[in-house]
């Protein structure tokens, strides 16, 4: 007799992204990769440019994704894309969703001009950005996603991050572009929603993963997975969706807001950090919830 | 059809006719007619391609780059500031062998802002693995657009047209419009051996380690090494098909000049009205119009300059601390050939400055009236 199954898998069980890739242990952005594709299926293209995911991918000439890429330059992730778009519809192929997948420095930073470009003309591109939060490929240096009181290699503890994360979210809400989340790899199902979601979208869409890193955070990599759901829960990484630049809504609500202190304590990066310093950061965190409740209304 | 245009236009004129089928592109003076141009053909549907309104000419390369690995034959047109904001991506299609062309207006580089003609902009692009067409007439260069298509796609090299600032990108023409059947006869669709495609999914421009990368450029190197002979072949066919012969140089009197002048861009037009006049005068001179400056056309430079008794190699550009860029080349193309005979370096026209038929004859009294340069450049022109 069939044995019933007790467990039900959440995700579909297709990999796309295979094992003997080079990431660190308990990546995130290597998490965030597997469920997008699982969403995103083989009919992909990608463009990469220069972020931890240029070298996960394997050295030529191996590849550890069952769909096609495009390592780009640094700051082109979006205007590649765009062009790779025109080009597939030129030769015929107008089913194949181009993504462009770029870390958060080559999102925040050098490639904010091509991503806001692409946005403005609306091209047909689903621009995901995994976030760890600086530049981790190059050894821990700030970006402007650093979180404020961060350490990193560029932010030492005598002088740490002393300004706010980018609100990159924000920006690209201003574009109007039909559709942005944000997502965490503590929630697959919630990402492999939004991703399915995005790409059944047309025109320019933006996808936001928190994506922890172990070796640039200073923190276990048994706990990437805890702190991409503490994240959430102590609303510093809230999840939500806009469509067309106005409507917000919040993807988890909480009952319970967890205070940031715990979330803090779990990673090496924001060790320095006197109470007054998180009671600081836990004002800014209330401050900018309400801020967001505000926005997705009732 | 005969029509009388502007060298801009011949640009695009060239890129419909080669049917690009993506262009990406940012305007700067003196390119934007160009792209003007090629918006409105977009427009009308008179040219089937994807127009790119991209945010600069670093997002115009990016995107003729993914376009073109899409399989996608693809044109931009630039100048200046922006061919040298492309920089970065310039090496990116060569080394990716990705078969874009682009047209490039020669303008001087800022400071001071200038929007007038010389080459530093292009030659400073030298060794990024581009081919580098360096035109006269609006009709050599709406014919060179599709040759480099032709060219570029069989060599997997990508190809700039370039032309000077106003003096052609402004002038106006009488240039034969070929017809759309005859090109598309010339210029097969583009069929890249790969490309970006679910279908085969490869990975492109990964992580090389040393032990591939020397190899890749071994390759580079070696294709860039038959484009020569490539370019030839080709602009042999254009000939047979359209009665006009695209080559690598121009040879106008050489045959048994006493003091060839050596010239590029429209001042190789200037130089042959001299050249005539020169020997109305009963001197001996001629002209090699340097067409293609890379890959270095070695041979033909050799073959025509062998019997010269001096050579005066004219600049438009300056390699800061050395000399004229073509006189370095020229130079090092004839060491050890056997020609131990003078060679002249002027530098004239930077920054739009004019070159005509007296600074010609200017150069070649110079030249005549000396054994040998008395500085390593030799300026024309320098109010100071």
């Amino acid at each position: 007799m069939k044995k019933e199954k007790t467990m039900k898998l959440t995700l579909p069980e297709e990999e796309l992204m295979h094992s003997g890739n080079l990431a660190c242990q308990g990546c995130g952005a290597t998490l965030a990769m597997r469920y997008a594709l699982k969403a995103l299926g083989q009919k992909t293209a990608l463009c990469i440019p220069a972020c931890c995911w240029s070298v996960i991918d394997g050295p030529f000439p191996y590849s550890t994704l069952d769909v096609p890429i495009f390592h780009c330059a640094f700051e082109t992730a979006a205007s590649s894309a765009s062009g790779v778009k025109a080009g597939l519809e030129m030769v015929g192929d107008t089913e194949t969703t181009v993504v462009a997948w770029g870390g958060d420095g080559g999102t925040f930073d050098i490639g904010i001009q091509a991503l806001s470009g692409a946005a403005e003309r609306d091209d047909d591109i689903l621009y995901i950005c995994y976030d760890n939060e600086a530049y981790m490929n190059t050894g821990i240096q700030r970006s402007s996603a650093t979180p404020y009181g961060a350490w990193t290699t560029t932010t030492p503890v005598k002088h740490f991050k002393n300004r706010p994360k980018k609100d990159i979210d924000a920006i690209m809400a201003a574009h109007r572009i039909p559709y942005i989340a944000t997502a965490s790899i503590g929630y697959p199902e919630d990402v492999f929603k939004k991703v399915k979601k995005a790409k059944e979208i047309k025109g320019t869409r933006f996808l936001h993963i928190y994506a922890p890193c172990p070796t640039g955070w200073k923190s276990r990599p048994e706990d990437s997975i805890k702190l991409a759901r503490m994240v959430v829960q102590n609303a510093i990484f809230p999840l939500y969706e806009i469509v067309n630049g106005e409507t917000y809504t919040l993807s988890i609500k909480l009952s319970q807001k967890k205070p940031i202190a715990d979330y803090l304590r779990l990673q090496g990066r924001f060790r320095h950090l006197k109470e007054s310093d998180i009671q600081f950061m836990q004002d800014e965190v209330d401050r900018r919830w309400q801020s967001l409740l505000k926005k997705c209304g009732p | 059809m005969k029509k009388v245009i502007m060298g801009n236009h011949s640009l695009s004129f060239g890129a419909k006719l080669a049917r690009a089928q993506v262009i990406a592109a940012y305007p700067i003076t003196p390119q934007t007619q160009v792209v003007e141009l090629l918006s409105e053909m977009c427009a009308d549907g008179s040219l089937k391609a994807k127009f790119i309104k991209v945010e600069s000419e670093h997002s115009a390369m990016a995107a003729c780059l993914g376009a073109s690995l899409a399989g996608a034959r693809t044109y931009t047109a630039t100048s200046s500031q922006g061919l040298t904001l492309m920089h970065e991506l310039l090496h990116w299609a060569s080394g990716g062998r990705l078969p874009v062309v682009m047209g490039n207006i020669n303008r001087s580089m800022a400071p001071g802002w200038s929007i007038w003609a010389d080459q530093n902009d292009s030659l400073s692009q030298r060794d990024t693995g581009w081919i580098q067409f360096y035109c006269s007439s609006n009709q050599e260069v709406l014919d060179t657009v599709i040759q480099a298509f032709r060219v570029s796609e069989q060599a997997l090299i990508p190809s700039m047209v370039i032309l000077d600032a106003f003096a052609l990108s402004h002038t106006y023409e009488v240039v034969d419009i070929p017809e759309q059947s005859q090109v598309d006869e010339y210029l097969p669709p583009f069929k890249p051996p790969l490309r970006l495609t679910p279908e085969e999914p490869h990975a492109f421009g990964g992580l090389t380690s040393p032990d591939h990368y020397f190899e890749l450029r071994y390759k580079l190197q070696k294709e860039m090494e038959k484009v020569p002979d490539l370019i030839e072949k080709t602009g042999r066919e254009f000939e047979k098909m359209f009665g006009r012969y695209l080559g690598l140089v121009e040879d106008y009197r050489c045959d048994d000049a006493e003091l060839v002048l050596v010239t590029s861009g429209t001042a190789g037009y200037t130089a042959r009205v001299a050249v005539d006049d020169l020997r109305a005068e009963g001197i001996k001179a001629g002209n090699l119009r340097m067409k293609v400056f890379r890959p270095f056309p070695f041979s033909k430079v050799r073959e025509i300059l062998k019997g010269a008794k001096k050579i005066a190699v004219v600049d438009r550009n300056i390699s800061y601390g050395c000399h004229g860029i073509f006189f370095q080349e020229v130079k090092s193309a004839l060491y050890g050939q056997g020609n131990a005979c003078p060679l002249f370096g002027f530098i004239a026209g930077l920054g739009g400055r004019d070159i005509t038929p007296s600074t010609f004859k200017e150069i070649a009294r110079y030249a005549l009236s000396k054994d040998k340069p008395e500085a390593e450049i030799v300026w024309i022109g320098v109010k100071l």
